[in-house]
This record gives structure tokens, C-alpha cells and sequence, in this order.
């Protein structure tokens, strides 16, 4: 093990920015991190075990204790659920001998859930080894079952479950005009670079991760720095080195169309960054591309590779004098990581806690220095419009959200995949494209964003209506809202970066409260109470993963009241927990069974004034 | 003319580069906080410390005070508000107050009693955490620790040392110490160290030392935190307190 963590870290230049690819190599060839490898890691790279311990204890594809021979991971997305991945992952669990969340004891295999994998136009979906798994049944279980049993190697393995499908059904102005490669390029240094950052300005372009900051004055804040920080440090600022990044922490459940971008259009996006680049006078970017999407990480090494060999990455680029590289860089399974900061500091390779602003990422991003940092479909537009120009771009959509904008859509509908639309395009158009009918409701934008329900799909795709960074699930009428809001709040409390208390706290509580709600157990007030958790969670947070963890309630509450409302039983108050449920270890140990050992969830006056004696079977029963 | 802002309608003055935490507390303004302390770099993240800056919620600790904000601190929202994230921090972790030596010196307490929480409002997560007395002189009680991180601040920037760290994800946070054996007494602590004297709550403990100021004469027994806050932060005298006390402030120095 020594020499191969030496020989790790001398690989990646004993930085202490590449901790994670290090962990990465350490966990795929050991299955955990093993304590020697802590140590020797720590001393290599100089940094203390508490960073590597606390690193590793962040990213769920991190262990301090050894996995199997084969780590099994399940995507837990609604859109998997509805696929039947609940009785699918029961019945590996039972093919395998293994439960989830555990390791079979001859250490062979472990099984646990993980956070949608982004292949939900594609599931039920896992990952094996870090490689993505595809269309998940009971054949395939069985088949993989005797894989494991037989310890094949992965390569051994049918090429087909791992086949990973673009599914592009509509493309639109970016989808259905791939670029020639180095076109962008030769257009802006052809054209200029302040004239092609005119052009993007012109063109309105907005972020495409959903956030929807504007792309050119970002480009202008990183260049130019802001005309008045209190916290910038001018020394600093005046050093050459910036970053551009490109976010490819696709995470956010429902959205896979970075995917698709990166298995075909990565040239476009790789273009896209070098002429930001340009732009702002950066030398390195980086692709920061989420573990799950570890099946393209080779594919995308060999694009920079050819691109490298065509002049259009590296030193001198188009014998311009340019110089910029790219590196990619895999997350090991955290949400969190897809916003800016807390992307800057995995990056950086630490844990990925968002930072306070200002100061902002566009001046004092990856290691201080001013950074742009965009979603792989922005840059992909920017390629577009510096070719283009930006008039053609902004003559598309509405007032406010210009071009197109490219979504996964997956759930009730007969064509799931990959559509572009104009921006301002109806929801109902959508449903329409995809084969969606006896539609419930949609949600857009992922759990952060909103549920609508089949009242409102006259209304647009637009930042200023329905924003999305490209998730689109819909539901039909056979779908029980609380157990879609059910999934939602338990992924947020799951990726809670626990760094804030409103945040940390709250989304566990919020947890809590709604398990209660829907198991049976709330009374009057269990709602208010809800909601009050929300609105702390919403307002006080630290970054939009908390600011927007309340969502998938706020959203179906605002719409279906009554839903929640006859989860509730009709007393003024139940307690939180199962009184008589919490008498089991006692009964057991007295070995009693008789009445008197069991307990009444209640056993006073309910609100209507009748002895509610006997209420908890009542209740039980409707 | 020196640049100002208001706080809840009171002019107050600032320097370029200070937080709205610095320019209240210089103005003898309190603004409850708990992962906040003033020789520590900010770090955000406890909460308590939210403001609305020009009508958004802002961290008062992190964030920069810009001519003519408009703050609201003293608002009954917030006070609210407030309460409710204490009382988080309550719940999350084990908090009982009346059996731990740390109570009439504690922070978490303090600022409960001064935001008037009476309950726990949430329910109790009861979390099974370990308590580490292996250090002949300090002790650690995860239980209550809120992750405010001033011990491993405190290690880092006045001990030059490491001791201390936040590790895990979420609701699973805990504090780590730097040892192969993940042992307060295999690492370099000291019980001299500033980051073993500067927890808010009751988490580490100077061992021996428990009762030796008897209840009743402990820093918040007498006088609310705001006072203590802000006269340790030098806004104000600290002769209220009794000699005895003045080295236990939230300000002081150890080992004297």
C-alpha cells in the first residue's frame, strides 16, 4: 500500500488541491481509506489527518471502513422510485445476502443508496465500482448477482449495463447545430475578444445552472474586478492568474442533460471555456465533473487530449499567444458541491462548504484568485454566440430569459430524454413533446425548484416564471404527492452540508415533522408547525441547498392544503414518538405480552370532547 | 466624515473593512452571536447573528458594513427567529443545563435566557455522542458541542497548533482531534492552550476546575450576555464583574 499511495501522490504532484483524486484512487483500489493511508497522505502532502478525515467523512463515496469488493450504489431519485426501485433494491438485497447499508461478511459486496445518478430517463439506475448502471430489472439482478458471486471483473461484465443513453428528442438552436471544432475560437480572436464578450453581452445570456446570473457580467466582474469590494484585497487582484471552471456537479435529481452535453458536445463546451479564457485572461480551468459521470472521465481526458494535439488547448493557442489548459477533477457524491463556492473549495480539496460572501468566486474564487465559474450548457452557449454572434441568440425566448434552454425530462411520460426549447415555451407544450397524459403535476427545476400542479401549465419556461436548471419530472394522477415531497425532503437532509444550524438542524427537523405528518402521527397544529420549520430553514440558511431545502413543501402545501391536512388526526396533540413502540425492549426483557404491558398512543379527551379511548385503532384504520 | 450606517434606526459610524458585527459591537450595540468571537476570523455559521441588511437576511459576523445599510437587529422577527435557532441547537445535541458544570458561564445558555426561550420547542434528537476524558487535563463532552468551530479556530490562530476539527456531513458533523488514535490525550493540547478555554458551552472542560466558582457568582448569573459581550469587547468597563470572574469572560485570557 505505501508504494501505491507514494506513487498516488507523486501522480498529482503531492498538492494538497488534488486530495480528492487521491482519495479517489485509495478508495477504488481499497475499497476505504485505510488509517496507514491517512497518515502517509497527511505527510506527503502536508496537511493535517484531521483535513483528510474530515474530507472523507464528507463525501458519501469516502470510507474510513472497508466497503465491499464490489460497492453497490442505487440511485434513491423519485424518478428511480417510480421505476420500482424500492421492491428492485429489496430483491438484491435478498439475491445478494447483503442489507442495505452494509458490507456481506466475506467482504465481498456492499449495498447502500446513494443520491440520483443522473440516469433517470435511463433507471432504475446504481453504480458499481463508481461506473454507472443503467435500466436496472430482475434479470439483470440476477445476472449481476452471479458476477459479484463469481468475482468478475468489471470489464468482464456485459458491455450493455453500462450503456449510457443520450435520448436527444428535441434538439433546438444549440442541440441541433453541433460546432466545427475550433470555429468559436478562430470567430473571437477573429472577431476580438472585447468584441465577443460585446457579442455574449448582446446576446443576454443568462446562467444556465439555474441560478440565471448574466454570463457577460461575470466575465466583466472577474476581468475587470468590482469597482468597489470592502473586502477585496487590490494586491491580489492585480496578479495575472485567473480560473474559469466549468460546473459539471450535476446533481440536482431529474437533471442529466449535462451528461449528454459532455458525451457529445464536450468539444463546444471545452470551446466555450478556452474562449472565456480568452476572455478574462485565464490559464487553467477546470471541468469539475460529478463522481456518478466517472464513465466519461476517460472519453473527456482523450477530447483535451486531441485538442491539445490540434492546437486549440495547451501553449499558443491557434498561434494566438494563448495559452490554457483544461483539467478534470471527479466529486465523490456531494450536492452541495454543485454551488459555486463549495464547488471552488472541493476543488481546492477540501470539504465542500459554501463560503461566505461577498467576497464572490469572480473575484476571489479557486485559491483567492478571480474565478468564473459556469454550468456546462452556458459555456456551450457562449461557443455558440461567439460563432454566431449575439443578436440571433437574443431574438430568441422572452424579455428577460433570451435563447434556448435544454432540459431532461424524465417520469410519467412515453419519451423521457433530452428536449430544447425557446425560452417562454408553455409547460403544457412540453407535456405535449414528451407523451405525458393524465398528468398530476410537474416539478421543475429539481426538489429546489417547484411543484406545479395541473392547473398551471399555461405558464412559461423562464427565469421569471419557471426557472430550471434542466430538471423536469412529471407526475401522473396515480402519484402520491406526499411521498414525491417525502423523497425530496429526506435527499435535502441527506445533503445537508451541516455548516449552518438552520440548515443542519432544520432539515433533519423538517424530516421529522413531515414523517410524522404522513405517518399518521400529526394533530392539530403538526402543519403550522411544518411550516413555521420551513420558513426558518428558507430565510435563514447559508446557501441555496438550505434556502431552497423547503421547496418541495412549501410548494405542495401552498397548492394542496387539504393533502396535508388529512394526514392529521383529530386530536389536539399526539406525541412525536410510538409510546407503546418505545415499550418493546421492556416488554421483551420482562417477557410480557398481557394488555398491561402496552400503552395507548392516547388516552385523553380529544378536541371533539369524546373519550378518545380505543382512538389509536380507530385511527388506525382510516 | 467618517462613513455610518444604521442600526435600527441609530446612526453608527464604521471603518472601511469592518463587518456590521464590528461596527455594532464598537457602538456599543449587541448582536447576538455564538460561533462569532472578535480576535477569531468570522466564520458564519451558527446564525444567531442574522440581520436584515437593507431588507435581506445577512450574517452580521461576515458581512461587510457599505455605507448607508440599513440594519435591523433589535426587531421582534428576528428576536423570534432567534430563539428558534438556539433552540435548534438545543435539540441537536444533549443540553441539560442543570447538570453541567459549565451552566452560569455558558454562552448557549446565556443567549437562550437573553432571547427568552423557555422550551425546547422542537423535539429532542437525543443523539448518542461520546465523551473523551482521556487528556489528563481537558475533557471533551460531544454532547455539547454546537460545531462553532472556536476551538479549532483558537488552535490554529493563536496556538499555532491543530488540534481541533469539524468532521462529517449534515446532521452527522462532529468535532475530531488530531491524533492516529482520535484521543484528546495523544495530541499536542495543552491545558494552557487558548482552545481549551474558549468553548461557549460546556463541550471542553478544563478537568478540576468545575466548581470553583460556586453558582450564583458565574458570569451570567448576575448580568445578561449582551453586557458581558460588550464589555469584554472593551464597549464598555468590566468593573460589574467581580475580580473573581473577570478572567472567565467571553474575552479572556487563560491560564492566568
Amino acid at each position: 500500500m505505501k508504494q501505491f499511495v507514494q506513487d498516488l501522490a507523486k501522480t498529482n504532484h503531492f498538492q494538497a488541491t488534488h486530495l480528492l483524486h487521491i482519495l479517489r484512487g485509495v478508495q477504488s483500489r481499497y475499497h476505504y481509506i485505510p488509517e496507514q493511508a491517512i497518515e502517509q497522505i497527511a505527510d506527503l502532502l502536508s496537511i493535517s489527518r484531521t483535513h483528510i478525515i474530515g474530507v472523507v467523512e464528507f463525501y458519501s463515496f469516502f470510507h474510513l471502513t472497508p466497503r465491499g469488493q464490489y460497492e453497490l450504489y442505487i440511485s434513491d431519485s423519485i424518478t428511480d422510485h417510480m421505476l420500482g426501485k424500492q421492491s428492485l433494491t429489496g430483491y438484491l438485497s435478498e439475491k445478494l445476502h447483503v442489507g442495505v447499508g452494509e458490507v456481506r461478511q466475506d467482504g465481498l459486496v456492499s449495498l447502500d443508496n446513494t443520491s440520483c445518478t443522473g440516469m433517470c430517463d435511463q433507471g432504475p439506475a446504481g453504480l458499481v465500482n463508481g461506473y454507472a448502471l443503467t435500466r436496472l430489472d430482475r434479470p439483470r439482478i440476477d445476472r449481476i448477482t452471479d458476477l459479484i458471486n463469481q468475482q468478475t471483473p468489471l470489464d468482464q461484465w456485459p458491455r450493455e449495463f453500462f450503456k449510457v443513453d443520450d435520448n436527444v428528442i428535441k434538439p433546438g438552436l444549440l442541440l441541433s447545430q453541433p460546432i466545427i471544432q475550433g470555429s468559436a475560437l478562430q470567430a473571437t480572436f477573429k472577431r476580438g475578444l472585447k468584441e465577443t464578450l460585446t457579442e455574449i453581452d448582446i446576446s443576454g445570456l443568462r446562467g444556465r445552472g439555474g441560478a440565471g446570473y448574466n454570463t457577460g457580467w461575470k466575465c466583466h466582474l472577474c476581468y475587470e474586478g468590482p469597482e468597489e469590494d470592502a473586502f477585496c484585497d487590490v494586491a491580489t487582484q492585480n496578479l495575472p492568474q485567473r480560473y474559469v471552471i466549468c460546473n459539471a456537479d450535476e446533481g440536482e435529481p431529474g437533471t442529466f442533460k449535462d451528461r449528454v452535453l459532455l458525451n457529445s458536445y464536450a468539444h463546444q463546451v471545452f470551446e466555450g471555456m478556452t474562449l472565456c479564457a480568452a476572455i478574462i485572461g485565464a490559464e487553467q480551468g477546470f471541468l469539475y465533473l460529478r463522481g456518478e459521470y466517472l464513465h466519461l472521465y476517460e472519453k473527456l481526458k482523450s477530447i483535451l487530449e486531441e485538442r491539445r494535439l490540434a492546437g486549440l488547448l495547451g501553449k499558443n493557442i491557434l498561434n494566438e499567444g494563448f495559452n490554457f489548459d483544461i483539467e478534470i477533477c471527479l466529486g465523490a457524491g456531494a450536492y452541495i458541491c454543485g454551488e459555486e463556492s463549495a464547488l471552488i473549495e472541493s476543488l481546492e480539496g477540501k470539504m465542500g462548504i459554501p463560503r461566505n460572501r461577498p467576497p464572490y468566486p469572480v473575484t476571489h474564487g479557486y485559491l483567492g484568485k478571480p474565478t468564473v465559474v459556469n454550468n456546462v450548457e452556458t459555456f456551450m452557449a457562449a461557443a455558440n454566440i461567439a460563432i454566431n454572434g449575439g443578436d440571433g441568440f437574443a431574438s430568441i425566448g422572452t424579455e428577460k430569459s433570451k435563447g434556448t434552454k435544454i432540459l431532461s425530462i424524465c417520469g410519467d411520460c412515453s419519451r423521457p430524454g433530452i428536449y430544447e426549447y425557446p425560452f417562454g415555451t408553455s409547460i403544457q407544450s412540453v407535456l405535449n413533446d414528451c407523451g405525458a397524459s393524465d398528468v398530476l403535476g410537474v416539478q421543475i427545476g429539481g426538489p429546489s425548484g417547484t411543484f406545479i400542479s395541473n392547473e398551471e401549465f399555461d405558464r412559461q419556461l423562464a427565469y421569471e416564471d419557471l426557472a430550471t436548471g434542466g430538471s423536469f419530472i412529471v407526475f401522473n394522477n396515480s402519484r402520491n404527492i406526499l411521498d414525491i415531497v417525502n423523497n425530496f425532503t429526506h435527499f435535502f437532509a441527506h445533503e445537508s452540508c451541516g455548516f449552518c444550524t438552520p440548515c443542519r438542524v432544520g432539515t433533519s427537523l423538517l424530516k421529522k415533522q413531515l414523517d410524522k405528518i404522513i405517518e399518521g402521527h400529526g394533530s392539530a397544529g403538526d402543519v403550522i408547525a411544518l411550516e413555521e420549520i420551513c420558513q426558518l430553514v428558507k430565510n435563514h440558511s447559508h446557501c441555496g441547498l438550505g434556502q431552497t431545502a423547503a421547496n418541495p413543501v412549501l410548494t405542495t402545501l401552498a397548492r394542496y392544503p387539504e393533502l396535508y391536512q388529512s394526514r392529521l388526526k383529530k386530536i389536539s396533540y399526539e406525541p412525536g414518538f410510538n409510546l407503546d413502540g418505545a415499550l418493546e425492549t421492556a416488554r421483551r426483557l420482562a417477557k410480557r405480552s398481557d394488555a398491561g404491558a402496552h400503552l395507548a398512543q392516547v388516552d385523553y379527551m380529544d378536541v371533539e370532547g369524546r373519550a378518545a379511548q380505543g382512538a389509536v385503532a380507530e385511527e388506525e384504520d382510516s | 466624515m467618517s462613513k455610518t450606517i444604521t442600526i435600527d434606526g441609530s446612526t453608527i459610524p464604521f471603518e472601511d473593512g469592518q463587518t456590521i458585527m464590528e461596527a455594532a459591537t464598537a457602538a456599543s450595540v449587541y448582536i447576538p452571536h455564538l460561533c462569532h468571537h472578535p480576535e477569531y476570523t468570522p466564520h458564519g455559521s451558527c446564525k444567531l447573528c442574522t440581520v436584515k441588511v437593507n431588507g435581506r437576511i445577512c450574517s452580521a459576523c461576515t458581512f461587510p458594513a457599505i455605507e448607508g445599510q440599513d440594519v435591523l437587529n433589535n426587531t421582534k422577527e428576528l428576536t423570534d427567529d432567534r430563539q428558534r435557532i438556539t433552540q435548534m441547537l438545543f435539540v441537536e445535541g444533549n443540553h441539560l443545563c442543570p447538570g453541567c458544570e459549565k451552566t452560569g458561564s455558558c454562552q448557549l445558555q446565556a443567549v437562550a435566557y437573553h432571547l427568552n426561550m423557555l422550551d425546547n420547542h422542537f423535539p429532542l434528537f437525543y443523539p448518542k455522542r461520546e465523551v473523551d476524558a482521556s487528556h489528563p487535563d481537558v475533557m471533551i463532552d460531544h454532547n455539547r458541542c454546537i460545531f462553532c468551530t472556536l476551538c479549532v479556530r483558537a488552535s490554529q490562530e493563536k496556538d499555532s497548533k491543530d488540534v481541533f476539527a469539524i468532521s462529517g456531513r449534515g446532521i452527522n458533523k462532529h468535532l475530531i482531534v488530531n491524533a492516529q488514535s482520535g484521543l484528546l490525550k495523544d495530541t499536542d493540547l495543552e491545558a494552557t492552550d487558548h482552545a481549551a478555554h474558549i468553548c461557549p458551552t460546556g463541550a471542553i472542560l478544563i478537568k478540576r476546575t468545575g466548581y470553583q466558582v460556586p453558582i450564583g457568582e458565574r458570569i451570567y448569573d448576575h448580568e445578561q450576555i449582551d453586557q458581558v459581550s460588550l464589555a469584554a469587547s472593551g464597549s464598555r468597563p468590566i468593573a460589574a464583574l467581580p475580580p473573581s470572574l473577570a478572567v472567565e469572560t467571553e474575552h479572556h485570557q487563560h491560564g492566568e
